[in-house]
């Protein structure tokens, strides 16, 4: 589905270069729900800017469904820890933005948007103002526009970094729901080993910057998961030591 | 260029300052004394006048009123706004068009700014007064030479404005429609135009002043009617009541514009058109 193939990234800054991402080759399955963790500031979201082809690779090639990722990837979702809602439109507005770029019917628009606003819980809310919500249901706006969007493929970087420990809960469960629902491919770039141990199906470990992967660890939890009660099993523990005592590495290395 | 949501020059004094201890009155008693305070003023000027300070120089109330109250009579006072108001709205109207335009255009194409970055540069430091005499020369002595000067002076501002507002835009919500599939032109109407609107907002606020300005001085340099020529006359005939006079009716025109422009704000915030 994603295949990245010895990708480098080098920006410059001013007369500075720096070596964000170097050489990651990876392959992403259909339907895998892959978490990529490692220290702030590493590369990561680097990574994910270029798989949804807002820039290209410095070298190597990214390819989507076997074709190379040269202009912007209109089939990925895209949600970072800050919310892209257009602020001057309400939730519904908001929502049904990917059918009005369209160009569907008005009246339609409405009507799905409010399915799906629905959906992710958001009942009561339709003509609020993202000013008007809470960060969580900020999260979930987004996760219905990528819904009604229909994306294959969301990319997230760190989406509920800024969410207290009770919504993110909520957030994971909401996500992996929808994510089962839609059979949909999700790349989660995170600095929280909890979240990515519990969401996805892979953890891969990022070095500091520039990025490459340090371990790639398969995890077994079988799914549906109880994203509450999974982190209190055995296996859980052990494939969350086993990342950790890699991932201290990077943090170590970050203190001398 | 102005930032939206900052009170700027068109914002006026609003006497709002520091709380030093006096207290509070109520709005009333306070009416009370802005006209009491205006009536000492008047008083004093009429008693100054022609025996502290020559007559000539300062006239006095009573002349004023007087001459306001011929002019108003014989009709000839309306021409003369109507003229002004005609010409500041037009250009008004001329030059936010202008800038909006102007302002988005180059905003959203970055060669094409950066190219002729330095030649408006150079116009907008180039007092636009100074343009007067050209825009004569073009347009003749009529209404079209003030409408311009008013219109070139309210461009500058909305423009720097709405240029400022499209660069501004959040470059993560350009490149989250453009994943949905959002065509350039949907990226500019549907989210750097609305984002920008506050901005555009803003410019627009601080330029009806300007369109005020650019049109009374465009009358004062060449005209046959007009509050600007009106005070010219006077002041060449030696008529100091007249130009008091005619002061006074700009002064009135320009708290009547910015009350409309206070209205307008208000309007929109209600259509949360400026929101956040």
């Amino acid at each position: 589905m994603i295949d990245l193939r010895q990708v480098s990234k080098t920006f410059r800054k001013q007369d500075e270069l720096v070596d964000a991402v170097r050489e990651i080759t990876l392959t992403i399955a259909q339907k895998e729900i892959v978490a990529i963790i490692g220290p702030s500031g590493c590369g990561k979201s680097t990574l994910l800017n270029m798989i949804a082809g807002l820039y290209p690779p410095s070298s190597g090639a990214i390819l989507y469904k076997g074709a190379r990722v040269s202009d912007v990837n209109t089939d990925v979702g895209y949600m970072t820890q800050k919310d892209n809602l257009l602020p001057w439109r309400t939730v519904r507005d908001n929502v049904a933005f990917p059918l009005e770029l369209a160009g569907v019917a008005k009246a339609e628009r409405a009507a799905r948007a409010d399915q799906v606003i629905n959906h992710v819980g958001l009942d009561g809310f339709a003509h609020r103002y993202p000013h008007e919500l809470s960060g969580g249901m900020r999260k979930r706006a987004c996760l219905a526009r990528m819904l009604i969007y229909g994306a294959e493929t969301v990319l997230l970087d760190e989406p509920f970094a800024a969410l207290d420990a009770q919504l993110k809960l909520a957030m994971h469960d909401l996500l992996l729901k929808l994510a089962a629902e839609t059979e949909q491919t999700v790349v989660l770039v995170t600095h929280d080993l909890m979240e990515a141990v519990t969401l996805a199906d892979r953890v891969l470990v990022c070095t500091r910057r520039p990025a490459t992967v340090a371990l790639e660890q398969h995890i077994g939890l079988k799914r549906p998961r109880d994203v509450l009660n999974v982190r209190f099993t055995n296996e859980f523990k052990e494939l969350y030591d086993t990342l950790w005592e890699r991932l201290r590495v990077e943090y170590h290395e970050d203190r001398v | 260029m102005t930032a939206p949501d900052t009170e700027t020059t068109s914002g006026g004094f609003r006497g709002e300052v520091a709380n030093v201890g006096v207290p509070a009155l109520g709005g009333g008693f306070m009416v009370v004394c802005q006209v009491a305070l205006g009536v000492v003023i008047l008083l004093l000027w009429q008693g100054a006048s022609g025996r502290l300070v020559d007559n000539f120089f300062i006239s006095n109330p009573i002349d004023v009123g007087r001459r306001l109250l011929d002019w108003i009579a014989d009709g000839s006072l309306f021409i003369h706004i109507w003229a002004t108001v005609y010409a500041t709205v037009l250009g008004f109207i001329v030059g936010s068009i202008g800038g909006v335009a102007l302002g988005i255009w180059l905003g959203v194409s970055p060669f094409t700014s950066r190219l002729l970055n330095p030649y408006l540069n150079a116009l907008n430091a180039l007092p636009k007064v100074a343009l007067a005499p050209l825009f004569v020369l073009w347009f003749g002595l009529g209404i079209e030479s003030k409408v311009a000067l008013a219109a070139v002076l309210v461009l500058f501002l909305v423009f720097l404005n709405t240029y400022a507002g499209v660069r501004e835009v959040d470059q993560d919500l350009i490149d989250g429609a453009r994943l949905m599939k959002a065509t350039r032109t949907q990226v500019i109407t549907k989210v750097i135009i609305p984002s920008a609107m506050s901005w555009v907002f803003a410019g627009l606020k601080i330029s009806v002043p300007y369109a005020l300005i650019g049109a009374v001085l465009g009358e004062m340099i060449a005209a046959n009617r007009g509050l600007g020529y009106l005070v010219q006359f006077s002041g060449s005939q030696f008529d100091s009541a007249g130009v008091f006079a005619v002061l006074i009716v700009i002064a009135l025109l320009a708290v009547a514009l910015n009350f409309i422009v206070e209205f307008v704000q208000h309007r929109m915030q209600q259509w949360r058109v400026v929101g956040r």
